[in-house]
């Protein structure tokens, strides 16, 4: 069966390890802090500016001055730093962040992504995921494999305009976990119940099949 | 005003000499640390074809939002401005041009500005559409593409408490871009919760020093919430 959102960003949880600063982008990324297991430590950038992001404030702990990159009212966790600008795309370009997790429209096996725009639809902008795609030491795509009307996302050429150039090395989707190298797509695991015949089937681009694909092991 | 006296008693003070056509760069993030007062004044004033220079636009009705009221943006550079359903109606009947700028290629422009750098190299946007027609080269087997510096003929910027030397610190993620528009801007406008006197702010703990800054005003902020999101309703 295709992961669900929460699977999927369990999968993503697992590739913390402890005393990583990471960096989540919206979406089934940020839902991965919901699964950094107990016996390890993860830091959470917020690109607006904060290291060290918290739970959701509660009534009374609610602050306009206090967002992440969402936009969304949060706490400062224990330990926290809060910066400029500036200072926070510094760590970002700078490659001091572990790991960003961002969603994509499509990935190709050069490791390229798109993911801000659609030609012809509005464009709202690319926020810092620029910045991320270019500066982080590794980069997690998170996406279904493919659309809603099947078709692939893990592509030869991305066709829509790019986020980035060689920058992608892992992509978790809802049926598999791919590494990106060598020009090509290579099959890590896959999701349970899921059978190679179909990841085959919805990868474009170049995958390279080893001869012991397991499951993903998601608790 | 004497000395190093900064601090003006008006809006219209705070504002003077901005005149259509000029660029003017704004602190914030979303809504959250912006100077409410000083984008007023600029709605009150009524001057047209400004190039604002701000990560986001505000939303219809509040921020920046209510400079697109009456037509006053020609154009806008930002990173993300999907807020607001003027801006868009605006863009695409082609009253409003934007200038997509990633963000912290966007942070590092106007930090450049201020420091007097004209122009610097970085690898966010090569290969694709933001890098297009931009000089690019590579330094140790990386490709990379020559952005150029911002200034900007007024900045606005919202501290939380400031000296009447124009020294200030800022609030949480109220900081986020106003330390690098202050620097960047010719005249420098800070909007503050609270004025103290000189001398009552550690020195250590000043994010902006006073140099950067040529006005100082005591606001009222409504600090509005853009998305706000409890531990109980939370995801």
């Amino acid at each position: 069966m295709a992961l669900s959102r929460d699977q999927i960003a369990m999968r993503v949880a697992k590739e913390f390890k402890d005393g990583d600063y990471v960096n989540l982008g919206i979406g089934i990324p940020t839902l991965a802090a919901n699964f950094v297991p107990d016996d390890i430590s993860v830091m959470l950038q917020s690109e607006n500016g904060l290291l060290g992001m918290g739970p959701y404030p509660n009534e009374e702990e609610v602050d306009a001055d206090m967002i992440n990159a969402g936009k969304e009212t949060v706490t400062a966790s224990t330990g926290a730093s809060i910066f400029s600008s500036a200072e926070s795309f510094a760590m970002i370009r700078g490659g001091h962040v572990d790991f960003t997790v961002l969603g994509a429209f499509e990935v190709d096996v050069n490791g390229s992504i798109a993911s801000w725009m659609i030609p012809n639809k509005l464009i709202k902008g690319m926020g810092g995921a620029m910045d991320l795609v270019a500066g982080a030491k590794n980069i997690i795509v998170t996406m279904t494999h493919a659309d809603k009307h099947g078709n692939s996302k893990l592509l030869p050429a991305c066709t829509l305009p790019l986020t980035g150039v060689n920058c992608i090395t892992r992509i978790i989707t809802d049926l598999a976990v791919l590494e990106v190298k060598d020009q090509a797509f290579h099959l890590k695991e896959r999701a349970p119940g899921v059978s190679i015949e179909e990841i085959i089937e919805k990868t474009a681009g170049k995958l390279i099949v080893g001869e012991n694909v397991p499951e993903m092991i998601l608790d | 005003m004497a000395g190093f006296d900064k601090v003006v008693t008006s809006y219209e003070a705070a504002m003077e000499g901005l005149k259509d056509d000029m660029t003017v760069i704004a602190g914030g993030f979303g809504l959250c640390g912006i100077p409410e007062g000083l984008i007023g004044q600029i709605k009150h004033m009524g001057v047209k074809d400004l190039t604002i220079v701000s990560n986001n636009c505000g939303v219809d009705g509040f921020g920046l939002g209510v400079l697109l009221e009456d037509k006053q943006v020609k154009k806008m550079v930002s990173s993300y401005v999907g807020e607001n359903a003027l801006f868009e109606q605006q863009l695409l009947n082609g009253e409003l041009e934007v200038e997509l700028t990633p963000q912290g290629t966007l942070a590092e422009k106007m930090r450049a500005g201020g420091a007097g750098i004209p122009a610097f190299y970085t690898a966010t946007g090569y290969g694709t559409p933001v890098g297009e027609g931009k000089e690019s080269r590579e330094f140790n087997g990386r490709n990379y593409i020559l952005e150029e510096a911002i200034t900007g003929d007024f900045a606005i910027v919202k501290a939380y408490k400031a000296d009447r030397y124009g020294n200030c610190i800022y609030r949480h993620t109220a900081m986020n871009f106003n330390p690098m528009a202050a620097t960047a801007g010719k005249i420098t406008v800070l909007e503050v919760e609270e004025i103290v006197e000189p001398g009552e702010l550690e020195p250590s703990q000043i994010h902006t020093p006073g140099i950067y800054v040529d006005r100082v005003i005591q606001g009222s902020f409504e600090k509005r919430i853009e998305r706000l999101v409890t531990a109980k309703g939370g995801k």
